[in-house]
């Protein structure tokens, strides 16, 4: 795709340097006559002004930053490899591992509750949506981690425990992210079972599968590739939703940088590494997101619509010469 | 919406049950209701093992929601349709008919191939992944016996090349043959083909009527609901002409096709573009 983009721009611009004769009305053949596009030069040359008034805004900011007394480079770097750091991310991943694989078993049931015949199900599932879409996740942790105030018990008789031992910091924080990302997770889910042609659940059941086998084999493997791109934009939010868990006081990545900046002053200095770990882990993911759509988009022969690192990390315009419009 | 029943049925000679028992296909004064819409009205209509019949009229007489209907992808709000002398999709109990299992349902399904106007092929899959899905899923066959059984299949369509092909890379006649060659894999006793051609390029059409053809003369039990009155003259045993949810006429395809007596065959058959040409 871009080198086509690239080829068509270069072939495009080539033809605004005609002799200048050829347009003073000089006869041609009609056979001959070349089709360039209307105000080029012009377009050109704005398109080179914006890129150099962005490459100036951005330099001013990278020298801004490299240059500030403010900001020790050298306490970054010291950081970044930091046991506590490193404790405190392997906590992040822990809750984005378990908060996706919770909230995902329950989105999906959650989907499939949303499009059965049974009414009662469905209100259900629709209801819960419209709570954990309807209110902040912030609150929402919150809220599960100080849900002992109304919910003081939980079991039956012998086998009962206070809730304040059980919800820790880690539990409520798990709790609340695999609740909230379920609601979405269904509704990504769900987007993609009904995306599914109706005439592939006939092909399956006329096949002699059962209507549960046809949604396992046939229908689920299809929406899966609708699911997918959402899906990977959700787990990488989810990601950076963890840091939420932080005003509950559990240590994962961005509390273990703030209690570390407590003691030494360097607020931002550990600010940037904390940003720099969750960008090492969403850009990791976005790679592998993208080989995962490759890979299930095999089967049309197209590529995967537009999202290659360049475009993904927003650099399209360093790359890309003209416009084609 | 239902005709009265003082309307009359044209029935030619050649209905009568074959000596060895139950037809392929019997269909017994089934209603079915969409809504307030009654798209059948009481049709019945049997056919013999090894026939071949067509099914025309009109669109919206009730010739899809038939065949949907016999492998049961519709439910049916009176009267039956058996299979081989069983039902489908219901069990007789105290004289009524109750909705069999989801699994006994699918098992008599299976014994029925199911062709559709859009092929409905999985395009996940290869063509030869598409025809394997009912031996592995529903037959419980080994891979390497459900590919064997499959490349047959494929064979038998003309297909055996394509096998690694996916449905996007197929032209909509190669894709419809595989369709057929994924109903066949399942060794059915009878197959359904649902406007089969209807969604093909003109040039297109010819190649999927062939392997109906062909598959007509190896003696398998066809119900075919198609526009194609050349095919229906050339291949089918009978034909049946529908009109607002019930059989309006039978017989013969020198008859139905040539000779109908009907007013509504007339009209119907007189209205398509390709009426001189059978004339």
């Amino acid at each position: 795709m871009s080198e086509e983009e690239t080829n068509v721009s270069e072939a495009r611009s080539g033809a605004t340097f005609l002799p200048a004769g050829d347009a003073a009305g000089q006869a041609l053949d009609e056979d001959d006559l070349i089709v360039r596009p209307r105000g080029s030069r012009l377009r050109r040359a704005r398109s080179v002004l914006l890129g150099a008034a962005g490459l100036a805004v951005v330099a001013y900011l990278v020298y801004a930053m490299a240059t500030s007394p403010n900001v020790s480079w050298g306490v970054v770097a010291s950081f970044f490899h930091n046991s506590k750091i490193l404790a405190g991310l392997l906590v992040t991943l822990e809750l984005t591992v378990l908060a996706a694989v919770c909230g995902g078993v329950l989105g999906v049931l959650l989907a499939l509750m949303r499009v059965t015949r049974n009414a009662v199900l469905r209100t259900i599932a629709s209801v819960y949506i419209w709570f954990f879409r309807g209110t902040p996740l912030l609150v929402q942790v919150i809220f599960l981690y100080d849900i002992a105030l109304f919910i003081p018990q939980v079991g039956i008789g012998p086998f009962s425990a206070s809730t304040n031992t059980l919800v820790t910091p880690f539990v409520a924080g798990l709790l609340a992210l695999s609740l909230n990302n379920a609601a979405y997770v269904c509704e990504i889910v769900r987007g993609g079972i009904v995306s599914v042609d109706r005439g592939q659940i006939d092909a399956a059941l006329a096949l002699g599968l059962t209507p549960q086998r046809a949604m396992n084999r046939v229908v689920l493997p299809q929406a899966l590739r609708v699911i997918l791109p959402a899906y990977g934009n959700l787990f990488i939010d989810l990601v950076k939703a963890t840091s939420l868990v932080s005003v509950i006081g559990l240590q994962e990545l961005l509390t273990t940088a703030e209690n570390i900046a407590e003691n030494n002053y360097r607020v931002v200095e550990l600010l940037i590494v904390a940003c720099m770990w969750y960008l090492i882990v969403t850009t990791l993911l976005t790679l592998g997101q993208q080989r995962l759509e490759r890979y299930l988009g095999r089967s049309t022969g197209a590529s995967v619509p537009g999202r290659s690192l360049r475009q993904a990390l927003g650099l399209g315009f360093l790359l890309r010469r003209g416009h084609v419009s | 919406m239902c005709p009265s029943v003082g309307d009359a049925v044209i029935r030619g000679t050649g209905t009568a049950t074959s000596a060895n028992g139950a037809p392929a296909v019997e269909v017994h004064r089934v209603h079915k209701r969409f809504g307030l819409v009654e798209v059948l009205c009481g049709i019945s209509l049997a056919v013999q093992a090894g026939e071949t019949v067509c099914i025309i009229g009109p669109s919206g007489s009730g010739k899809s929601t038939l065949l949907r209907c016999i492998n049961h992808l519709e439910t049916i709000d009176r009267g039956s349709i058996r299979i081989d002398g069983r039902l489908v999709g219901y069990d007789e109990r105290a004289g009524q008919l109750i909705e069999a299992r989801a699994a006994d349902v699918a098992q008599r399904r299976a014994e029925i191939g199911m062709v559709f106007q859009r092929f409905n092929l999985f395009p996940n899959k290869t063509a030869l992944g598409n025809v394997m899905t009912g031996p592995v899923l529903v037959a419980h066959l080994s891979k390497a016996e459900a590919r064997g059984v499959a490349a047959a299949a494929l064979e038998q369509v003309g297909m055996g090349e394509f096998g690694a092909s996916f449905p996007a890379q197929l032209s909509g006649g190669q894709q419809q043959r595989v369709a057929i060659a994924r109903a066949l894999a399942m060794h059915p006793r009878v197959m359904l083909f649902d406007e089969p051609t209807s969604a093909l390029d003109p040039e297109l059409v010819g190649e999927v009527l062939g392997v109906m053809r062909e598959l007509a003369r190896t003696g398998m039990t066809m119900l075919v609901v198609t526009h194609e009155m050349h095919f229906a003259g050339e291949v089918a045993n009978r034909v049946f002409f529908i009109d607002r949810g019930i059989v309006v006429e039978e017989g013969s395809p020198e008859r139905v096709l040539h000779h109908p007596e009907n007013p509504r065959t007339v009209a119907f058959l007189s209205a398509l573009p390709a009426a001189q040409e059978l004339a």
